[in-house]
């Protein structure tokens, strides 16, 4: 490839969105064990009506109002989930539902009513994000890669994403232990004196902040995929944690890579002229890998009914 | 009686000295919803004791042990473990929930699940290191599961996972064992070597709590016993306590005359 | 009523009628603990809309048929449900991850046609981002009454299956054992589930068409106990929230119409939670808070009366508070006569559960039941005599 045009127009994209997939499998990982994988989809949904009360509130597009908003609607969003499954004594998947329709439909709605026609902010930046758009203009080749002054102009969603993936890194590295032994098994867990409720939120919260940093790039559709498709496909593949953990790394990084180029390139070598979806192409690329290892998986089947 | 540091901080009236006391309950009630599950239950665990806890199901007998350690929480009531309120303690407690609080399906293989045991010695990042394996291998090999070290959990039998959680417990070097019916679905060759292994831990010195169902084995493996059945029926030495009368109680209607007999006279 | 005009009356009898429709639906969903199946079917109707639109323009159409569309959105919701099926059966992964997968990847590959789309009309608006939060606005009048006709079949379709479906959700075995087959059951169900989305798609929306399926019934659930109930309050609430909703984002055309109708529904769940007489979080909070006090209350007096230190400060607050105990610690008059009765009764029940031939109900006493409003006066007064003094404590 060429690098006066791969570098500042695809380069960007292309690390923003495998840094957004790394940063969502890591926690997705933990919250497919836990039969929560859907509290992903939940936070991605939340996201939304968070960015809009922090742009009412700050009437300005700007990253860290929006991160605390959308941080601040996911952790709202956990709470009324817990609150109606315990106060209410309703079933985990139905409360899930309810509040995150609700939450989006708020947001939609102070969206509409909003004058929010100046700035970019609308459902559909919401949904697919705009990967392609964040392209680095001062880049004029590899060489710009060790050039300050280009450097200074790379978009800010880079280093942002990465800041984000080294806490969420270091968030799973510290309570590694604590996190697999209470998945495992909680009544020991809390007998060992683990705040189990705390840490079950901190996980959530993490993943909250990794999908608010990736949805403002790449949009709440990979979000939800990279929380479940990686770690789902993972777990058929070994039965061991940390090997899940890298598998679904692995298999995030590929899904970001190829769907990125199959998104940009694919229709051209079609013979069509517009490049399609690269979110969307993402998420599709992960459910391809997923049925791979559905079908050919060496841990695929569940135990007690033997792999065919 | 002399006083305790516990009840001054509670501004109470003189209470019992409990210092000894693996585990001493007081006034334990929980309730999941509209009724008790378990109601002012006082227990008092003596040290080196082997002691049953008896009931029938739905007795209360995992809430029992459960509020106990914290794992759920009470409606009221004191717990003490040697004397001391339970978080400063945790080091000297190990628990075996009753199978089916397990995620099987959990990537994991037994090794890693003996070494869970070892948390209180890790930490948070402390690294395995060559000689926690080589603990962890040689309390699977007191249970007899050396062989199976790196299995997936979920791919041994009942009575294989049943031993592998008591060598977890092993693993905790504790001083009060807490097991919720470790002998449940167990064949006769597992209940006899989880039994031995108990025993051992006993003649250390150590204090074992075990939920029980099999009452005719009752008088063989135990020293003491506790009938729950949401309240404390009786409690005390096998021999004085494991009478038809309060077995009755303990079970009212539940058994027949000639299942009593046999068992009070075995 | 205000003015509506002919469409928006049909718009909003049809989201009433589906609304009742899919809180009837939901009801069995729901009861079946499987509510969120309805999110990977209502997310994997994209592809097919837009595929719908692709073919359609390709043979010369405009592409907007509503027919169409919804033909193509029932085809991929019904292969999303089988992917959902396929990977739970097939694979270790439960059915939480499946959704997840599924309506994630169907979404994504729905979001690649859309662009290809976007490409194909070069610019002219294809209108389909309308079925993402659905739309009232400039609805065609074959549209409302393709909309209202299919709210009322989708409802007779309910009415017609719903004995099976009540007996499935609340018992399967029992479903089983007279006869019902219950995977029939089940299929029946999500295809109820799939017309409501498929229906639902234009007016409310695939992303929110999930919350009247959840919200009615989980709304429903607080005020009854039984299946049948749940399942006719669902369908008012359901049917409530779709025609206010529509009506309300007719007569202010700014407002996109699935969001309205969700919060309303959204607001029947909160008032239902909150106040609920025998389920509400308030009526709850309040029985929790006396039933602990009751337990603390008689503890405090069983401790009182066998001369036990009183551990807790909360049961000596309560001891005082009901004037039971003084500032000090000790007894008053009521207290320890109080506290004679409640250990009178407490060696009443040990007598009759250590006795012989009570069966049952003595043993599993819980601590609280006045012993009164189990045994006649003169079988109390039998017991007393037979008390000896000291008793078995
Ligand atoms: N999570 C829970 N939610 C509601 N009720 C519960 C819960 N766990 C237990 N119960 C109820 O509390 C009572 C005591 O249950 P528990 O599990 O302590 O009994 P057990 O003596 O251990 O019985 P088993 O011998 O069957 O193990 C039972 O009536 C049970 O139905
Ligand atoms: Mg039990």
């Amino acid at each position: 490839m060429i690098g006066t045009e791969f570098v500042p127009l695809s380069l960007p994209p292309l690390l923003i969105g495998t840094l957004a997939a790394l940063a969502c499998a890591l926690p997705g990982n933990f919250l497919v064990l836990r039969r929560q994988a859907l509290i992903g989809d939940a936070i991605s949904h939340v996201v939304l009506p968070g960015i809009v009360v922090a742009f009412l509130l700050t009437g300005r597009v700007s990253t860290w109002p929006m991160m605390l908003g959308a941080g601040g609607a996911a952790l709202l969003a956990v709470l009324m989930i817990e609150v109606i499954r315990r106060a209410g004594k309703i079933e985990p998947g139905a409360a899930m539902g309810v509040v995150f329709t609700t939450l989006f439909a708020a947001g939609v709605l102070l969206l509409e009513q909003s004058d929010t026609s100046a700035v970019h902010l609308d459902v559909q930046h919401a949904l697919y994000g705009n990967l392609e758009s964040l392209i680095w203009l001062d880049a004029l080749g590899w060489n710009s890669l060790l050039d300050p002054v280009a450097l200074a102009g790379l978009p800010t969603e880079l280093p942002r994403m990465a800041l984000v993936l080294v806490g969420v890194i270091g968030f799973i590295w510290l309570f590694w232990r604590p996190l697999a032994l209470s998945t495992f098994d909680e009544g020991f867990a809390r007998s060992l004196g683990i705040a189990t409720g705390p840490l079950g939120l901190g996980l959530v919260v993490i993943a909250a902040m990794a999908a608010v940093a990736a949805f403002d790039a790449v949009g709440s559709i990979i979000v939800i995929a990279m929380f479940i498709c990686p770690p789902a496909a993972a777990r058929l593949m070994t039965n061991r944690l940390s090997l899940q953990v890298a598998w679904s790394q692995g298999f995030a990084g590929l899904a970001a890579v190829s769907g990125y180029v199959l998104a940009g390139y694919g229709p051209l070598w079609l013979g069509y002229a517009h490049a399609v979806s690269a979110a969307g192409m993402i998420a599709t690329v992960s459910g391809l890998i997923l049925a791979l290892a559905a079908l050919f998986g060496p841990c695929r089947a569940r135990l007690g009914q033997p792999a065919g | 009686m002399t006083q305790l540091k516990l009840a001054a901080q509670e501004g109470a009236a003189p209470v019992e000295d409990l210092s000894d006391i693996p585990l001493a309950i007081r006034g334990l009630t929980v309730s999941y919803g509209s009724d008790p599950a378990v109601f002012s239950v006082d227990m008092t665990v003596p040290e080196g004791a082997m002691l049953a806890v008896i009931g029938p199901n739905g007795a209360g007998k995992s809430t029992l042990l459960k509020a106990a350690l914290g794992v759920i929480p009470k409606l009221s009531g004191l717990v003490t473990v040697y004397g001391q309120p339970i978080a400063s303690q945790r080091r000297r407690i190990a628990y075996v929930p009753q199978r089916a609080s397990v995620d099987w399906d959990f990537p994991t293989r037994v090794i890693d699940v003996v070494l869970m045991g070892l948390y209180r010695d890790l930490g948070l990042l402390g690294r395995v290191r060559r000689s926690h394996r080589d603990q962890a291998r040689a309390c699977l090999a007191r249970v007899g599961m050396e062989g199976f070290a790196d299995r997936q959990i979920g791919q041994l039998s009942g009575g294989q996972q049943q031993r592998v959680f008591l060598a977890r417990a092993l693993a905790q070097a504790a001083d009060l064992y807490l097991l919720d019916e470790p002998f449940a679905g167990v064949d006769a060759a597992t209940e006899k070597a989880i039994v031995t292994v108990l025993k051992a831990l006993r003649d250390e010195g150590r204090t074992v709590v075990c939920v029980h169902h099999d009452l005719a084995t009752v008088t063989d493996y135990f020293s003491h016993v506790f009938l729950l059945n949401r309240r404390k029926i009786a409690a005390g030495p096998v021999a004085k306590v494991f009478t038809q009368q309060m077995l009755q109680a303990a079970y009212g209607g539940r058994l027949s005359g000639g299942q009593i007999d046999r068992i009070a006279a075995s | 009523m205000f003015d509506l005009g002919y469409n928006a009356s049909l718009v909003a009898i049809g989201a009433g009628l589906l609304g009742l429709a899919a809180g009837v639906t939901g009801t069995f969903l729901f009861l079946r603990k499987r509510a969120l199946v309805s999110d990977a079917i209502s997310h994997s109707t994209l592809p097919g809309v837009a595929l719908a639109f692709i073919v359609m323009v390709s043979f010369g159409g405009d592409g907007r048929s509503l027919v169409g569309l919804m033909a193509g959105s029932a085809l991929s919701a019904a292969a999303g449900l089988l992917a959902v099926g396929w990977l739970t059966r097939r694979t270790r992964l439960a059915e939480d991850a499946a959704i997840g997968v599924v309506l994630s990847v169907f979404f994504g590959l729905g979001i690649v046609l859309l662009t290809v789309i976007q490409a194909m009309s070069a610019g002219r608006q294809a209108g389909l981002e309308g079925y993402l939060l659905g739309s009232t606005a400039g609805m065609l009048r074959t549209d409302a009454l393709i909309i209202a006709v299919g709210g009322a079949l989708v409802l007779a379709l309910v009415a017609l299956l719903r004995r099976m479906l009540i007996v499935t959700a609340f018992d399967p075995e029992f479903a089983g054992s007279i006869g019902i087959d219950t995977g029939r059951a089940d299929l029946a169900m999500m295809g109820l589930v799939l017309a409501v989305t498929v229906v639902g798609l234009k007016i409310v929306g695939l992303i929110l068409i999930v919350a009247l399926l959840i919200l009615p019934p989980v709304a429903a659930r607080f005020w009854s106990d039984r299946a049948g109930s749940v399942a006719l309050i669902a369908g008012g609430i359901g049917g409530v929230s779709g025609a206010v909703g529509a009506m309300l984002s007719v007569s202010a055309p700014a407002l996109p119409t699935g969001p309205i109708i969700v919060l309303v529904a959204f607001a029947i769940f909160a008032m239902s939670m909150l106040f609920a007489p025998r389920r509400g979080v308030v009526a709850a909070l309040i029985r929790h808070l006396s039933f602990r006090n009751r337990v603390h209350l008689r503890q405090g007096l069983l401790a009182l009366a066998q001369g036990q230190p009183v551990y807790e400060a909360l049961t000596r607050r309560l001891l005082r508070r009901a004037g039971l105990i003084r500032a000090d610690g000790v007894a008053t008059g009521a207290g320890t006569a109080q506290a004679a009765k409640a250990l009178l009764d407490e060696r009443r029940w040990q007598w009759l559960r250590a006795s012989e031939g009570t069966g049952a109900a003595a043993a599993r006493y819980d601590g609280l039941t006045p012993i009164e409003t189990v045994l006649t006066a003169d079988q109390i007064a039998r017991i007393d005599s037979q008390l000896r003094p000291g008793g078995l404590v």
